[in-house]
């Protein structure tokens, strides 16, 4: 899992039927600085994520655990939030 | 998941059997701006995208997951067809 910034979101209308009403959100990996790090990528959120926020995500075949595993085809996906900026010991 | 544009498409008629009827496109990923980055991925289509769109991909086994898409040989799948992108 890596942590990540929340800086957007995407709208999608035609997708897959297995992704109809999942969240789409634009995160940027940060390294343990919290600076940025690497390209954006498009995350489904798995927990009531909002832009602006400190997140951990999950990348891989595990990013569709969270959902109905064998039906969601996602290979990133916001698992968590973190609670504060403080909250990350570096 | 990434995004990418459609450059093309791909024909292919000596195929794994369970790829039949699946429509092939080539895609080029591009960064969030919408500006283009560098090299392609063949990607097989499962939302009815066309040419020049901007699309959702989702890479590696997570891409067998999508519907229609069940132990099929594939590792890039489109997945959605973006309307935007809102990146602050």
């Amino acid at each position: 899992m890596q942590l990540a910034r929340v800086i957007g979101t995407v709208v999608a209308t035609v997708k897959n039927d297995s992704l109809e009403g999942r969240k789409l959100l634009v995160v940027q990996t940060v390294d343990r600085n919290l600076e940025a790090s690497g390209k954006p990528m498009v995350a489904i959120d798995s927990v009531g994520a909002g832009v602006g926020e400190l997140v951990f995500w999950c990348r891989g075949k595990e990013a569709s655990f969270p959902f109905k595993r064998e039906d969601t085809p996602t290979d990133c996906t916001i698992v968590g939030i973190i609670d504060s900026e403080q909250h990350v010991t570096k | 998941m990434i995004i990418a544009r459609i450059l093309g498409t791909v024909v292919s008629t000596q195929k794994d059997e369970r790829l039949h009827g699946k429509k092939l496109l080539i895609v080029r990923p591009i960064n969030v701006d919408g500006s283009d980055t560098t090299g392609y991925v063949v990607v097989v289509d499962t939302v009815g995208a066309g040419y020049h769109e901007r699309v959702l991909v989702v890479a590696g086994s997570s891409a067998r997951l999508a519907q229609g898409l069940k132990d099929v040989p594939v590792d890039a799948a489109i997945v959605g067809v973006i309307d935007t992108v809102d990146v602050n």
